[in-house]
This record gives C-alpha cells, sequence and structure tokens, in this order.
C-alpha cells in the first residue's frame, strides 16, 4: 500500500508509458556505445558549463574541459557584457589558447585579449584575430577568416550553457515545461559557493542512476541516521512524492522529515546543536514565493527537488532554501568526473557559517558512499554474467535515462550517410 | 601566544585544527586515532553547545584572527563528529579508495 499516491495507471512507470521489463545495461560497458554517445549526446546537446558568477565583470573567462565532447571551450563575457563561447584553440597550428601550467587542467581569469603562448597570436574577446606576429611572411593570409571557431552559448537563470550543433534549438525552448516551471528561483542571491570534484570509475550513466532514485537511501547510508530512526527508514522504505518527465529531462520530487526533525532523538547531537544536516539549515533564509514548478505535489512534507536536465546536469533545490548541481563528465566509457557544487546564501555571522559547513560536509560523507558503489556496479555489469536488470518503480527515472541514450544513439546512426558497401571484383 | 578568542582558552591545546580548508581538515581526520578524534571532540563539543550566542555575534565581515580561528576549530569539530558520533572510525564506512575533494570554498 503506496504512503503518497501513484497516478491513476498504478505506477510512475506506466503512467509515463515506459516498458516494465528488465533493463539491459549493454549502454554502460561499451567502448563503441561511449564513442557514439559523444556524437550523438555531447556534441547535440545543452550543456551548462557553469554560472555566470564565474564571468563577474567584461573580460572574465574560463575555461571547461569537455573531453566527451571531444573539445575545450573557452567562456567569456566579452566587452559589451556578453556571453560567449569558443574552441579553445588557436587557429595557427591547434595550440590550445589558454591554459596555465597544465594545458589538460581548467583555468580562469581576467583579460583584455587572448595570446597564443606558441606564436603570440592575440584575438579580442569577440573572437576576431587581430595580431599575427611576422605577419608578412605568410601568404596572402587575411586575419578576418581567422578568428575563434564560435560555439553556440546561452544562458537560462544565470546558467551558462554551450552546444555544438549549429542547429540546435533554443536553450530556453530545450529546458522545456520542467526547466519553465523553476525560473524565477533566486539562483542569483546564492553566492556562496562550495564545489567538489571526483574521479569515478563508472560510467556516467550509473551515477546519475544513483542520484536519481533514494530506493538505496535507507539501505547504504543506514548508519547515517540514528539507529532507531534508521530502523524506522528501511521498515518504511522509499517512495517519491512526485515524478515527472519533459522530453529528455526528468524530475523527483521527495520529502524531508529532518529539516527540521519531528522529534530531536532522531538526529546526531552536532545535528541538534547546529540545527542542521544534509537537507542544510533547519532555518533557511526567507525567499518569498517558490516557483510553482516545485514540490509538485504540494506535499507539506516536501524536502527536495532533483532535475536532470539531459544529459548531465542535475539541480537539486532543498526546502531550506539552497541548491545544489551535480556534474557527469565522460573521461570514457567506464570513468567520468564527477563535479558538484553547493550554494547558499552568503551566511550573516559564524554559527551560520557552521551551520552550512555541516550540510557541506554531510553531503561528502553520503557521496564517498554513493561513489565507492559505483566502482562495484561498472566491474561486475562488466563481467557480462547477468544482462537484464529489473528496476522499479522508484527507479523509472533511471529507465527513463537509458531510454533516452539510446534514442539519440539511434537517431544520430539513423543521420549518418550508409556506409559504402564494398562489393568484390572476384566471382 | 593565544590563537582563540580569551573565553576559548581550554581548547588551546586542539589550535592544530585551526584549518581554513576543508581538505585539510578531512586529511587530519583520517590522520588521527580514534582517541585523537574523541579527546578533540570531548573537549569542544561542550563549548559549541554554550556558545550559539557567542558565534551568532560573530559578523564574517572584517571577523578577528581569533575568530577566525575559532571557526575553523569548530569546522574541524563538524568534520570530526561523523567518526565520534555515528562511525566510530576515522573513515566513512563502505568509502574504499572513493574521494571527494573540495576545489573551492569560501574563507569563511
Amino acid at each position: 500500500m503506496p504512503h503518497f499516491t501513484k497516478p491513476t495507471e498504478g505506477s510512475w512507470t506506466e503512467h509515463f508509458g515506459l516498458a516494465t521489463e528488465p533493463v539491459s545495461y549493454d549502454d554502460s560497458i561499451s567502448p563503441e556505445f561511449y564513442e557514439l554517445e559523444r556524437d550523438a549526446i555531447f556534441r547535440r546537446t545543452w550543456l551548462n558549463v557553469g554560472r555566470v558568477e564565474q564571468l563577474p565583470r567584461n573580460g572574465s573567462y574560463f575555461t571547461k574541459e569537455l573531453d566527451a565532447a571531444r573539445t575545450s571551450v573557452l567562456v567569456v563575457r566579452d566587452m559589451k557584457g556578453r556571453v560567449r563561447a569558443f574552441h579553445n584553440m588557436c587557429r595557427h597550428r591547434g595550440n590550445k589558447l589558454v591554459w596555465d601550467d597544465y594545458p589538460r587542467e581548467e583555468t580562469s581569469g581576467v583579460c583584455r585579449q587572448f595570446t597564443c603562448k606558441y606564436h603570440g597570436w592575440r584575438y579580442d574577446l569577440e573572437g576576431s584575430l587581430t595580431f599575427v606576429q611576422q605577419e608578412g611572411e605568410f601568404f596572402d593570409l587575411d586575419k578576418a577568416d581567422f578568428g575563434l571557431v564560435p560555439v553556440t552559448a546561452d544562458v537560462w537563470e544565470g546558467f551558462v550553457f554551450v552546444n555544438f550543433d549549429p542547429h540546435a534549438q533554443p536553450l530556453r525552448e530545450y529546458m522545456g515545461r520542467l526547466g519553465a516551471g523553476i525560473e524565477g528561483y533566486p539562483f542569483h542571491l546564492m553566492t556562496q559557493k562550495h564545489t567538489y570534484r571526483a574521479e569515478v570509475g563508472s560510467n556516467w550513466k550509473l551515477f546519475i542512476d544513483a542520484f536519481m532514485e533514494f530506493y538505496h537511501a535507507p539501505v547504504l547510508h543506514a548508519k547515517q541516521a540514528t539507529e532507531e530512526e534508521s530502523r524506522k527508514l528501511r521498515a518504511f522504505g522509499y517512495e517519491a512524492l512526485a515524478y515527472d518527465i519533459d522530453g529528455p529531462h526528468a524530475m523527483v520530487s521527495s520529502w524531508g522529515g529532518m529539516s527540521p526533525p519531528k522529534d530531536l532523538s532522531m538526529v546526531k547531537p552536532m545535528e541538534r546543536v547546529l540545527r542542521s544536516g544534509l537537507f542544510g539549515k533547519w532555518d533557511g533564509p526567507d525567499i518569498g514565493e517558490l516557483p510553482a514548478g516545485l514540490n509538485p505535489a504540494r506535499h507539506p512534507a516536501w524536502g527536495t527537488d532533483s532535475f536532470l536536465f539531459f544529459p548531465n546536469f542535475m539541480l537539486l533545490i532543498w526546502k531550506p532554501n539552497w541548491y545544489l548541481t551535480y556534474h557527469y563528465w565522460p573521461t570514457s566509457y567506464n570513468t567520468h568526473i564527477f563535479e558538484t557544487s553547493l550554494y547558499f546564501a552568503p551566511p550573516a555571522n559564524a554559527y551560520e557559517r557552521l551551520q552550512e559547513e555541516l550540510a557541506v560536509v554531510t553531503f561528502k560523507e553520503y557521496g564517498l558512499q554513493d561513489g565507492n558503489t559505483l566502482e562495484a556496479t561498472q566491474t561486475m555489469l562488466e563481467s557480462g554474467a547477468v544482462t537484464a536488470f529489473p528496476l522499479c518503480d522508484q527507479e523509472v527515472m533511471l529507465r527513463h535515462l537509458h531510454k533516452v541514450c539510446r534514442e539519440h544513439v539511434a537517431d544520430h546512426q539513423a543521420r549518418q550517410p550508409a556506409t559504402p558497401v564494398r562489393i568484390s571484383a572476384a566471382s | 601566544m593565544a590563537r582563540l578568542p580569551a573565553a576559548f582558552a581550554e581548547l588551546e591545546p586542539f589550535t592544530d585544527w585551526c584549518l581554513p580548508s576543508e581538505y585539510d581538515r578531512f586529511a587530519k581526520r583520517i590522520d588521527s586515532s580514534m582517541d585523537e578524534l574523541q579527546a578533540f571532540y570531548d573537549a569542544a563539543f561542550p563549548r559549541l553547545q554554550e556558545s550559539e550566542e557567542y558565534l551568532k555575534g560573530v559578523a564574517l565581515d572584517g571577523i578577528s584572527d581569533e575568530d577566525r580561528n575559532l571557526l575553523w576549530l569548530f569546522s574541524s569539530l563538524v568534520t570530526v563528529s561523523f567518526p565520534v558520533e555515528v562511525w566510530r572510525q576515522p573513515r566513512v564506512p563502505d568509502s574504499g579508495a572513493s574521494s571527494i575533494d573540495v576545489v573551492s570554498a569560501p574563507t569563511p
């Protein structure tokens, strides 16, 4: 008997028209499939590469390594205040244009122009080539033909996106109904930012899987709660308040009885003293009315909504008025870089700063457990001993994600010209 | 020389926990024995418990060196509370070789 209402079809999975049979994870253990994903997904969808706060003034820039999309991008606020992106590459002989000591490490700063370390070619912030060393040595070189190669860039609610598809639909349209539902959230006020990074030995989709279902939470994270509370949580299991899907994007809405807890004995002594924990400060800042897309079930026990904006951008908005982002950047079929940033309204005093610290490190303690499980899953999936896996109704988002990935790859293959058939001259 | 505000003088023996980076706080926790973590917790936790009003009076804008040290010491206490209150070991159970490292954080 469900604790929270399910759709009339009887399950979320059937409500969204998804199949209910066991699912193949071939898409997570195949180098060939990953090579297809790079072109079909990472070069054809909007990728969130940062926030406007990283570009505070004209001339501010940062680089982003996008191994999955086979490039590095240079994102800059030009002298007119517009956010632009370019392939981070000098037009002369292909040197990476902007990097510090290590070419594979990301960097940021403020400048008036970009100068290549190699032969000193210079570009303005609009990407135009402005200076060529010993220009007279070149043959009919027209600088107008050798500007930086632009990448489509746009900003949604302060989040900076790039897209390598010249025919990409507009960003706001891409974000769809789920994006529209949270427009107006005061992301720009939450400028206190903590960023973490991990190299994870699993396919990128497996970590999204881990964070798009909370079915695991009462078990994997059992020891994070007090013993009695942990027993109760496990007996209760996990049910979402609501799920939603729009195009390739999805969201899960969850309850969160811990902010604040009904009973103080449910939580650890440090949480009682600092009135904070995994769900953040119990008494978060007042930010007025929430956008209509949050807490879609309008449930009083609402705790957090997790959005996956396809392919790899997750946004979690918490009831005590803070948010975090997850990004999963593939580096091979069975490795990826996981990045997370936690954003809070700036604390006014030392007590509030400690409340924030408890929320941040609690997240890290959970994340360490999540990350380790992924490597264990990846190695066994690769064994091939089992090829189909039953997913429950609380794992509906996983089913959707893997389906969307397979569809993108299939569409991409359908767009490719057929490989010419070699006809043998013999016979 | 005192590193903490005078009212917290008895925590002076623990000022090696006044570490501005979460990376260093976590690393020190992992490198400590449970006895060391417990001793720090037992000394500092009661002081945190009774200091809510004091800490609320410490504005982050223009924070003094002593109060900043106190903030980092209590931040270490937050990290240390996990082994002491739940794990009974310095490492996160079932976390094996996985690591999640801080890239940037506000100071404070």
